[in-house]
């Protein structure tokens, strides 16, 4: 492992996105901002642009309506960058898997890196996955 | 030429200008962190921050100026190492500096801030020439409060506008802080470098809540990585002035690095607890702040000094 990539590694900056979900997930990401977990430790800060990002986190499932933008996004960020999936939702669709603006799960649309299932998955969840992800 | 070549790319200018502020503002982070009752990012975070983004991809701007777009963070890393060259020589006491370097400084000092104008409206995004407009604004507002604070220091140390010679008055007179004008003085410059670093609450041209970065939110890569290594270099620079305008300067002999360090830490700590204990003000807020009230602040400070106290 290069000096590069173990950098890459340290610092992670995450851009997220929101696909259509209920505001669940997006409230546990939150929560590792705060003392009780404080992201910034392993190097990681939200950003607000995505040219900035190197992890591109996806809450909810995609619709018919942001599939583009989703699509869009992806494409704006610089590569490389890694798309994690956050809650059942953007996953396998959960419990909306069968309603009629359901536009597929996340991996139709964009490669994905990583998923972190649950409803909403818990912020250790969250932290366990992206360690096992950087230390694969 | 070589030693003034070993000033600009080694010592006191980009690499140790970059690296110790590289560290500051790690001491910023951190400071913000503890502040926040957070554990903050590990030492060597500005390191992995920069390798990482000169690594990734650089994206060139569709609706825009990619030359301009390219130049402006060189340009404004020139700017940068020309004023950390020109503030450090005369402040840690390499050399004495020319007569008349104080108004060369001023200029220098606006340089970053220029080209993160020039480099955000060429960048064709909606939001980063909000962005620039606003920066444009906040030069307008905080530069009349910096050059009266800095007359004030000139009357007081003897119409002398060399910044060494300025230190070498404090060192035979005391430090221009422990003076009531000196007071007042240091409380309008460090708004004013509050403003020039683009910190909260001045940090509106590039508010990622509201305007996703504004000035930088098209850069990425390489050219963000450039940016980065300005604001570091501009976190020690300006800091070093505020130490060379009130506290009497930086030495590098014996025991005195020591009080150098501590007297840049301090002023550091002062600008990182500002930072977390405001939120962010409106353009007209701001703008209210410096030309009412800083300017008045500043005004006092020169009255103060042709009476002497």
């Amino acid at each position: 492992m290069g000096f590069k990539e173990s950098c890459f590694k340290k610092s992670l900056w995450v851009y997220h996105l929101s696909a259509g979900s209920c505001n669940n997930c997006d409230i546990e990401i939150l929560d590792c901002l705060t003392p009780r977990y404080d992201i910034e430790r392993f190097g990681m800060k939200l950003v607000g642009s995505v040219r900035h990002a190197d992890v591109l986190l996806v809450t909810g499932i995609v619709t018919k309506k942001t599939k583009p933008r989703v699509i869009e996004v992806y494409e704006q960020a610089p590569k490389p960058i890694v798309v994690i999936a956050i809650g059942a939702c953007p996953c396998t669709g959960g419990i909306f898997a069968s309603g009629y603006n359901f536009a597929g799960p996340l991996d139709k649309v964009i490669p994905v890196d990583l998923y972190i299932p649950g409803c909403p998955p818990k912020p250790e969840a969250m932290l366990a996955g992206i360690m096992k992800l950087l230390n694969k | 030429m070589t030693k003034e070549i070993f000033y600009f790319l080694v010592f006191p200018g980009l690499l140790f200008a970059g690296v110790l502020g590289g560290f500051l503002s790690w001491f910023d982070r951190k400071i913000t962190a503890r502040v926040q009752f957070r554990q903050g990012p590990p030492l060597f975070q500005p390191l992995y921050d920069f390798v990482k983004l000169l690594a990734k991809e650089t994206i060139l701007p569709k609706y825009g100026s990619p030359l301009t777009f390219l130049l402006s963070p060189v340009f404004a890393l020139a700017g940068a190492t020309l004023a950390a060259v020109f503030i450090l020589l005369p402040v840690l006491g390499i050399e004495s500096g020319f007569s008349g370097d104080l108004l060369v400084i001023i200029y220098v000092l606006n340089i970053p801030s220029v080209t993160y104008i020039i480099g955000g409206l060429a960048s064709g995004n909606p939001l980063a020439a909000v962005g620039s407009s606003r920066e444009i604004k906040l030069i307008l507002s905080y530069e009349l409060p910096f050059l009266l604070v800095l007359t004030s220091i000139i009357i007081k140390s003897g119409m002398t506008i060399n910044l060494r010679e300025i230190i070498d008055v404090q060192i035979a007179q005391g430090a221009n802080i422990g003076s009531l004008s000196g007071i007042f003085g240091f409380i309008t410059i460090l708004m004013c470098v509050q403003a020039k670093l683009g910190l909260v609450p001045f940090d509106m041209a590039e508010a990622e809540g509201e305007i996703c970065d504004g000035i930088m939110i098209e850069s990425s890569g390489s050219v963000l990585a450039i940016y980065k290594l300005v604001k570091y270099i501009m976190f020690l620079t300006l800091p070093a002035l505020i130490c060379g305008l009130f506290f009497s300067g930086l030495e590098l002999s014996g025991i005195n690095i020591l009080w150098s360090i501590l007297k840049v830490l301090l002023v550091v700590l002062l600008i990182t607890l500002i930072r977390n204990t405001n939120p962010r003000v409106r353009i007209k807020q701001a703008m209210r702040f410096f030309w009412v009230w800083m300017n008045l602040f500043a005004v006092i400070s020169i009255i103060l000094s042709i009476i002497g106290v």
